[in-house]
């Protein structure tokens, strides 16, 4: 029997990148404010200390930093007519629990995304008149590159993004990214130093006509103090940072930049180890009354709340409004229905570089030290005749040269024996690759639901995710992949090895942690479960964020417009909503 | 009582007499808002609250060289606390050193500082500390070996070695000089760790501000001396570091943490500036005394520096840089660094052993932080590394020995593996 809490104004369930903005802001706002988090504590100093941090076994292979699939996992299958099996073991994504969340163990690609991508059915319609697959389910997102761009702006200046603008107001800047929206400002913080491989991807690239940048990066050029007074030193190149924490407050994450000034404040309460089974609702079911959750004694507690915002990853928050009853649930076959509708994920591939001559030293990295190209990225190029839509960008990193698991070898190396070994040996110094970060369009047959079969470890139904790469990804990634073999041809190298994305989605290898939609925002109640101000369109005192807001995902990393969609609403709920609750656009 | 205690007490009473008009004038609101300003200059909540207890509450262990003494309960709680002390009672225990049952306190408590407290101050802190909650808690009694459990004793350290005295001001310095010579010598008891003590744990005659040590932390010379003190130092550095927590040389940990968190960070920029002024024209010290000059550079083993550079590279390089030049403001530079260049060792031993935790501020709210090295280095390599530090980039303090690093090691309990 749940026992019944004093009400609080807001609570925020889970306590990761997009809570602490909340929290930071509903608190500046006035609010007292609540955020539960269903792992434990964790900091820069105690828990990612630079002494013991940059351990592979621990923290990648042995999975210390992510979920453990035996307490929360999901079901998969490829497609609708199979029966999905839980996912026993992480894989192709890497979600977190604890203090931070995914935020902690990320890269660092901090990018926007481009103004089209905000209306991708809309302008694919207009420019090539209809989408390539009637079983493409992409929509407008229903807020505009231009409204979002100041969110944009604080959430870079937030975190103190390395990079170079390649557009500022209109002004197009040599050496910047020049298919990017318009900034207002440029980035915090200069581009990373680039290491030598990004270099002669450069080189390569622009002498075939294409216009390379450096990545905008989460990792600090130079020690930056952001506007909440908080302190980031500069980056030490370890390259220990996607599937890490950062030991040095180099890399951008909640602990890094909000969380010094959020817990000093009165008006803020942490609880951790206390999972959210349920939103509550009212006897009409369009009002949330708190949340049910779960402490680590087993006890349940009942929280009322004025407002109840799922700052949860992806997965979580859909999982909880189908467990909790917000918002119809999406029924492929009726096409009927909106949550855990449009879930869309990310197609990578990439082309190893191997030279004789040439010690690229990948070893000293960052997670987003790398030069890039948006040549053919969303709709930045022609695609008539090509039979899809979306894009992705081309990037040369140089995130890594963590033994264990980068030591990449050339075409017809055996996997194990002396002969793997004098290839890892010969290489490992004098290689680079490209990557390609594709873009996933929905359809109406990837989705999630509730699955019918297995039960999580409270006895509710686990998430079911149905999802598989159609043409327009595969034949989009081989195009992407083409002309980054092109590319690292003219990189003149001793050899190089293509690694397409073949066939269907495998959950097994890991890929990204850009798991997307299923509470996709919009303009039409019909097609979206959230207004564009991430409100509930059922239950107008629930608020969604994070990916699972996405209707599509874009051929980027999604945290960038993830922060700036967090400031978007935030700035909605203090301006709007608080002065007259209800729901912010009519439906 | 000697005679001297006998005029200052008949000067007190005409002080009081002289500020009563003053006093009347004041609402009792602003007596109390003057009164907790005071308390923060008087840093009185860090040593009177446990830790998780409630604040003013007392039961602090204070580790001495001579036992454990704990803090009173200084809230107006009437059994426990002082609630039932008068305003004369109050003044006595601030002066005198002499609680209202007449018992005689030990110097855990600064009263050889805030006997230069004046009668106004004194009551306006009286003032503000019976306006806040009573709180029922009564320490746990002293843990001091006989005879010094015997708080007649103090008796005779109080004969041989307090004198006592409201603050006398220096006509020929500045009126800001004199303000931060009462705050620093008086509320803010600076002396009570950063000036050496003798055998009886009293002040070293002649030393004042040059560094003490005290619960495993070595307080660092204040003085002029250009690499243990502050030399070096700007008047604005000080402020910035009393202020803030931090400026471009060093940041606040260990106990001096919890003093800017509780007390410099909350005076006015008008206080600092006075505090400042003070510190910075304080007298050079006599060659020998104090804590030491380490003018002429020590001779260092080659071997052991090598080995230090080698392990400076390994573990500390990544944030002070391989110049020791660190990044001000984050992460303090060690080139130049004068808690490094003490010459006695303990901080920089114990630091690198437990790590360090810069005081978050108003200011600059984040904790940036050094890690615990005791759990993989050993005392050699503590030495060694510690000794490199000392010695590097134009650094002048004496070699440390693994020795040394012992006992610090067993008073901060990390071994290493």
């Amino acid at each position: 029997m749940a026992r019944k809490l004093p009400p609080t104004d807001v609570v925020l369930v889970g306590f990761g990148w997009t809570a602490a903005i909340l929290g930071q802001e509903l608190t500046d706002a006035g609010l007292q404010v609540l955020a539960l988090e269903r792992g434990g504590w964790r900091d820069t100093p105690t828990d990612f200390a630079p002494t013991f941090i940059q351990d592979e076994l621990r923290y990648y292979f042995r999975r210390k930093l992510f979920v453990e699939p035996a307490r929360e996992t999901l079901t998969f299958r490829n497609a609708m007519n199979e029966t999905a099996l839980p996912m026993r073991e992480l894989g192709s994504f890497l979600p977190a629990t604890g203090v931070g969340g995914a935020g902690v163990h990320w890269n660092g690609q901090t990018w926007r995304f481009l103004p089209t991508d905000f209306v991708a059915r809309s302008h694919n319609i207009q420019r090539y008149g209809k989408l390539p697959d009637d079983n493409m389910t992409v929509q407008d997102w229903g807020v505009t590159y231009d409204e979002l761009e100041p969110h944009y702006d604080k959430f870079e200046y937030l975190c103190g993004i390395s990079g170079k603008a390649g557009n500022l107001k209109g002004q197009m800047r040599p050496g910047g990214n020049p298919f990017e929206g318009p900034r207002s400002r440029d980035y915090p913080n200069p581009p990373l130093n680039m290491t030598y491989a990004p270099t002669l991807f450069a080189k390569a690239a622009q002498e075939l006509g294409h216009k390379p940048f450096p990545c905008p990066a989460a990792n600090m050029s130079r020690p930056y103090t952001n506007p909440l007074g908080v302190q980031l030193g500069q980056c030490t190149y370890c390259g220990f940072c996607e599937k890490y924490a950062c030991g040095n407050y180099s890399k951008s994450s909640a602990q890094t930049t909000i969380l010094p000034v959020l817990m000093r404040k009165d008006n803020f309460t942490l609880k951790t180890q206390c999972e959210v089974l349920k939103v509550l609702l009212d006897g009409t079911g369009k009002k949330a009354t708190g949340v049910l959750y779960i402490d680590e004694q087993g006890q349940e507690w009942e929280q009322p709340a004025e407002i109840v915002i799922l700052c949860a990853f992806a997965f979580n928050n859909v999982h909880l409004m189908l467990l909790s009853g917000i918002g119809k649930p999406y029924d492929p076959k009726a096409n009927s229905g909106v949550v855990g509708r449009n879930y869309a994920y990310q197609i990578v591939s990439s082309v190893n570089v191997f030279y004789d001559d040439k010690y690229t030293n990948t070893f000293v990295g960052a997670g987003a030290l790398g030069m890039g190209i948006d040549d053919f990225n969303g709709d930045n190029f022609d695609h008539g005749g090509l039979g899809f839509i979306g894009g992705g960008y081309l990037a040369c990193w140089t995130t890594n040269g963590r033994p264990i698991e980068t030591h990449p070898t050339p075409k017809g190396t055996p996997r194990w024996g002396g002969k793997w070994k004098k290839a890892v040996a010969d290489n490992y110094l004098k290689q680079t690759a490209i990557s390609t970060h594709g873009a996933v369009m929905s359809f109406r047959d990837n989705y999630l639901d509730l699955d019918p079969t297995y039960r999580d470890i409270y006895g509710n139904p686990m998430l079911r995710l149905t999802f598989d790469y159609k043409d327009n990804e595969h034949k989009m990634s081989d195009y992407l992949t083409a002309k980054a073999a092109e590319i690292a041809k003219a990189m003149k190298p001793r050899e190089i090895k293509v690694n397409r994305r073949t066939g269907h989605y495998s959950i097994v290898p890991y890929q990204t942690t850009h798991n997307t939609g299923g509470a996709a925002m919009g303009a039409d109640p019909k097609t979206s479960a959230v207004n564009r101000y991430l409100q509930s369109w059922d239950v107008p005192n629930v608020f969604v964020m994070g990916s699972s807001v996405f209707p599509q995902n874009p051929g980027y990393n999604p945290t960038g417009t993830i922060g700036a969609l967090t400031y978007w609403a935030a700035d909605a709920i203090r301006n709007q909503y608080l002065k007259n609750p209800g729901p912010l656009v009519q439906a | 009582m000697t005679s001297a205690l006998k005029q200052a007490l008949l000067a007190g009473a005409v002080c009081v007499a002289a500020l009563a008009t003053a006093s009347r004038a004041d609402t009792d609101f602003s007596r109390i808002q003057r009164g907790k300003y005071l308390v923060d200059a008087g840093d009185c909540k860090d040593c009177h609250t446990a830790d998780n207890g409630k604040p003013f509450a007392g039961g602090r262990p204070l580790q001495t060289p001579f036992g454990v003494v704990y803090s009173a309960n200084i809230t107006p709680d009437r059994t426990t606390g002082i609630g039932a002390w008068s305003g004369d009672q109050f003044y006595r225990a601030l002066h005198e050193g002499i609680d209202a049952g007449g018992h005689r306190l030990y110097p855990a408590f600064p009263y050889p500082y805030y006997t230069h407290v004046t009668r106004r101050d004194v009551d306006d802190i009286h003032a503000y500390l019976q306006s806040i909650a009573p709180v029922s808690n009564r320490p746990p009694r002293n843990k001091l070996p006989f005879p010094l459990d015997e708080r007649t004793v103090m008796h005779v350290w109080n004969w041989m070695y307090f004198k006592d005295g409201a603050f006398k001001p220096d006509p020929k310095k500045s009126q800001q000089w004199n303000r931060g010579a009462y705050l620093v010598e008086g509320l803010g008891h600076c002396g009570a760790c950063h000036t050496p003590k003798n055998f009886a744990g009293a002040d070293e005659n002649g030393s004042a501000l040059q560094g003490g040590n005290l619960q495993n932390w070595f307080a660092p010379d204040l003085g002029p001396d250009l690499r243990a003190g502050l030399g070096h130092w700007s008047a604005e550095d000080v402020v910035e570091y009393l202020k803030t927590g931090r400026n471009k040389y060093s940041n606040a940990t260990g106990p001096m943490s919890e003093v800017v968190q509780y007390s410099t960070s909350q005076l006015t920029d008008g206080d600092l500036h006075a505090i400042a002024t003070y510190l910075k024209d304080l007298p050079k010290r006599s060659q020998g005394g104090g804590n030491s000059g380490n003018n002429t550079k020590p001779s260092v083993d080659t071997n052991v520096a090598n080995a230090g550079k080698a392990i400076f590279g390994d573990q500390c390089a990544e944030c002070h840089g391989a110049d020791g030049a660190g990044e001000p403001i984050f992460f303090p530079p060690l080139k130049g660094n004068n808690n490094v260049q003490q010459a006695d060792p303990t901080t920089v031993i114990r630091v690198i052993l437990e790590g360090a935790r810069s005081v978050p501020t108003k200011a600059r709210p984040t904790p940036l932080s050094m890690p615990a090295f005791g759990w993989k280095l050993t005392d050699a390599q503590i030495a060694a590394v510690a000794t490199y530090v000392r010695s590097a980039w134009g650094n002048a303090a004496p070699p440390v020995t693994a020795g040394q690093v012992a006992p610090v090691r067993e008073d901060v309990g990390t071994s290493s593996d």
